[in-house]
């Protein structure tokens, strides 16, 4: 008896002792499911970045990079886009990663009926085994955005022999660490994947990460080390966080934006001026100071956004630069729409950021003549007003794609899933579908360029600031580089005792 | 009892849920809203059906032991019961045994020492912890304990069964912070209790008899007194079980508290509907237990006249 209690008390001091090399890092939020075909949060694409590997990422230029597909090609009037595959990857089953692999993942992405991929696939007509470590899909039409998908989620690649088992609540990928255990709410726990091909550059035997909601409490977590490493600080801890030695501050800029989508449709709640008339929305614009939203609210972190491709994005164009405020203007713009006030009701979702840069809007929109009444509202509850055109002007963000497609064509084209502002331009629709066949990037920006001269003009959406990914880790972590699309990156990465 | 009164909560939490602005889908559809993806999810969870199908089919799984699965993470609802619960009591108890030692003797003390200078203290002490809030304490706790003196975990859980040592040292602020609250109730009910007790006619004759004032106070008074106390104890921890959602957010605990608000904040009507059950039954079963209780401590319950 008295043996089995030294062993076991040296198997807790043993078991203790190994957590030593444990990568703890801090989420905004509890990620959903672990399915990479069906997920949808946030969170979840940086818990999958290390659980789950591609066909291709993207580095902190967001280039497209190689990760279980060496090579890529466009052939057949790019109807047609080929991958060589590696040929040393294997799943955590121990299965190895092949051609025939690739193509039952991309089949289950494309037909399972609650697979949110399907839309992010629906170019692809069929996937084609050319030979073991080659795949091609041939596409209905030339889709520039394939590519950008397969670096996320619809690129990630589960082992085929366990499809049928609870792929949600035990995923089996093939990245540098693989799926150990979940406690909803508290904590999901991977474990190095000791026979992944650079298994040497991953420094960590566990990785948790824990969801703390509270962004202060997070903040307290990393300085009191419970945890090595958050994403998303809250701007307003910024200063105290830049003065602490034991801390390191990345903020990147990321590649969503925060804006105010106004309802401009044919509905009972667009039937203000602000909906009506785009001189009175050009006023708005002319009344808020994007710089005081940055310098007040994001504290330095809040980049001015006037367009919704980011500031690291080839498609961002130098012809639309910022627009400054100009409180004599916006009046005179509305005198000559024929008002010397409007009022409208500005809603969006309660919490302290967006409370700040609400109230802020609101002042300075006073100036020009606006009288906005703020509307917060719980989030669910707005997103179903917002669906059913229940709203006149609602401040809200997107976190944002790699590929400009993603910040554009589903909110401003007729038909886009998310189109909140109603907005229903049939050149608009053209020059966003042409964009989207287009694999050349000088072409694809013309387009682009063509669309946003008529957006900008009639204003469905007002943007505000590029959302920032502000990291913060302790100051033992090395070698970490944060980048554009918020994803935690853990090659190289390692951590001093 | 206990079969309508669970069925009626049930009823009630059903109804409640449907009446909430927010469509789950929708809600769980995120940033990524494809409509087939919508229609076919809401199939599968018959939200399609009429507001009694959905409820009856809800019932029918229960009584066959399935609460279903979590809209959101997949995962089934007892599995979540499962993890949150030995949490959830672990939490409630150390909790309430805080609170007790709290309580119970500054009640004691400033109703002896009534309008002295102990029953001032002791009063200050208990408003002091009824409205400092939760969060507050914890956050400053955190900030001073972990942070500063590095002397506790910030946050988090360990279970007990995997290192005793540490669940006891992560669970013992959010422990405190709670009993705080809890304690001052205790406290003022003691004290109150205490203090009809003390001017009755049978505490007069045991002093008369020369007994030792803390014979008279400990055996005779509090013996009496402790039926309100144990009443109050009782729902107290029936309350507990419910979860500390502000205590629970902050020490960043996975418990029932956490669980629940996320699942009305994410319109998770499988999970809200199985913890409240599941909190229900814990309700009824600490009702129970006062009655019980009841009976121990007042011998004159045992036979009914």
């Amino acid at each position: 008896m008295k043996k089995l209690i030294i062993s076991l008390l040296a198997g807790v001091a043993f078991s203790s002792a190994a957590s030593a090399t444990d990568f703890r890092i801090g989420l905004q939020e509890d990620p959903d499911v672990l399915d990479p075909h069906k997920a949808r949060t946030f969170v979840g694409r940086i818990v999958f970045t290390s659980l789950c590997d591609k066909l291709v990422d993207v580095n902190s230029k967001l280039e497209f990079v190689p990760q279980l597909a060496t090579e890529w090609s466009w052939s057949n009037e790019n109807k047609t886009l080929t991958f060589k595959l590696r040929d040393d990857a294997l799943f955590h089953d121990g299965t190895p990663f092949n051609a025939e692999a690739a193509k039952a993942n991309l089949d289950r992405a494309r037909t399972e009926p609650d697979s949110l991929r399907k839309s992010e696939l629906a170019s692809v007509d069929s996937v084609e085994v050319v030979d073991e470590y080659t795949v091609a899909l041939n596409l209905k039409q030339a889709d520039a955005t394939l590519l950008a998908q397969l670096s996320d989620r619809a690129g990630m690649m589960l082992s085929p022999a366990t499809f049928s088992g609870e792929v949600a609540t035990n995923p089996v990928c093939s990245g540098p660490y693989k799926f150990a255990s979940r406690v909803q709410n508290d904590r999901i726990t991977l474990e190095k994947f000791a026979e992944y091909r650079d298994a040497d550059d991953y420094h960590f035997d566990r990785l948790v990460f824990r969801p703390i909601p509270d962004s202060t409490v997070r903040l307290a977590n990393l300085r009191s080390g419970d945890i090595d490493m958050l994403e998303r600080l809250n701007p307003s801890d910024a200063e105290s966080v830049r003065g602490d030695t034991n801390l390191q501050f990345m903020p990147v800029a990321g590649l969503g934006y925060q804006g105010l989508t106004i309802n401009v449709g044919e509905n009972p709640r667009a039937s203000g001026p602000l909906n009506k008339d785009k001189r009175v929305r050009q006023a708005l614009q002319l009344a808020i100071g994007r710089d005081i939203i940055n310098e007040v609210v994001g504290h330095g972190l809040f980049e001015p956004a006037q367009q919704p491709f980011p500031p690291a994005s080839p498609f961002n164009s130098e012809k639309f630069p910022l627009v400054e405020r100009d409180v004599e203007k916006a009046k005179a713009l509305l005198k000559e729409a024929g008002h010397e006030s409007v009022a409208f009701e500005l809603t969006f979702g309660n919490n302290t950021t967006s409370s700040a840069t609400n109230e802020l809007i609101q002042a300075m929109a006073k100036e020009a003549g606006f009288e906005i009444s703020l509307k917060p509202m719980e989030f669910a509850a707005m997103q179903q007003e917002m669906q059913a055109a229940n709203h006149e002007a609602t401040q809200i963000g997107w976190s944002g794609r790699v590929d400009p497609d993603g910040n554009i064509h589903q909110f401003v084209t007729c038909k886009g899933a998310l189109n909140d502002s109603k907005y229903c331009n049939e050149e608009v629709d053209k020059l966003l579908n042409a964009a989207r066949a287009t694999p050349d990037v000088e072409e694809r920006k013309q387009l682009y360029d063509q669309a946003q001269a008529i957006l900008m003009d009639e204003l469905p959406i007002i943007y505000i600031y590029h959302q920032p990914w502000p990291f913060v880790a302790s100051n033992k972590v090395s070698g970490f580089e944060p980048s554009p699309d918020g994803m935690v990156r853990l090659k190289g990465v390692k951590l001093e005792n | 009892m206990a079969i309508p009164t669970l069925f009626l909560v049930s009823l009630i939490v059903f109804g409640l849920q449907k009446l909430l602005p927010g469509d789950p889908l929708l809600t769980m559809a995120g940033e990524e809203r494809d409509p087939a993806v919508i229609e076919f999810l809401r199939e599968k969870y018959r939200l399609n059906d009429p507001f009694y199908m959905q409820y009856l089919y809800w019932v029918r799984d229960v009584l066959t032991g399935d609460f279903g699965n979590s809209l959101r993470t997949g995962v089934p609802v007892s599995t979540l019961i499962a993890q949150k619960l030995p949490v959830t009591i672990q939490l409630a108890v150390m909790a309430m045994i805080f609170a007790l030692l709290i309580g119970i003797p500054t009640g004691i003390m400033s109703a002896v020492k009534k309008g002295k200078a102990p029953d001032y203290a002791a009063n200050a002490i208990a408003l002091s912890g009824v409205s400092i809030p939760n969060f507050w304490l914890g956050i400053i706790l955190i900030m001073v304990v972990s942070v500063q003196w590095r002397l506790l975990p910030a946050s988090g859980y360990v279970p007990l069964t995997e290192d005793p040592i540490q669940s006891l040292r992560t669970m013992l602020m959010p422990s405190f912070v709670l009993a705080t609250a809890l304690g001052a109730y205790l406290m003022r009910h003691t004290r109150s209790a205490m203090l009809g007790v003390l001017s009755s006619d049978y505490i007069r004759t045991a002093k008369a008899k020369g007994l030792m004032p803390r014979v008279v106070v400990l055996k005779h008074a509090l013996r009496n007194a402790l039926m309100p106390i144990v009443t109050l104890t009782t729902l107290l921890f029936g309350e507990l079980l419910a979860g500390a959602v502000l205590t629970e957010q902050v020490f960043t605990i996975p418990g029932f508290g956490k669980l629940i608000v996320d699942a009305v904040f994410t319109r998770d009507y499988a999970v809200v509907q199985g913890v409240v059950l599941c909190t229900a039954v814990g309700f009824i079963f600490m009702n129970l237990l006062a009655d019980i209780l009841y009976i121990l401590i007042n011998p004159r319950l045992r036979h009914p006249q």
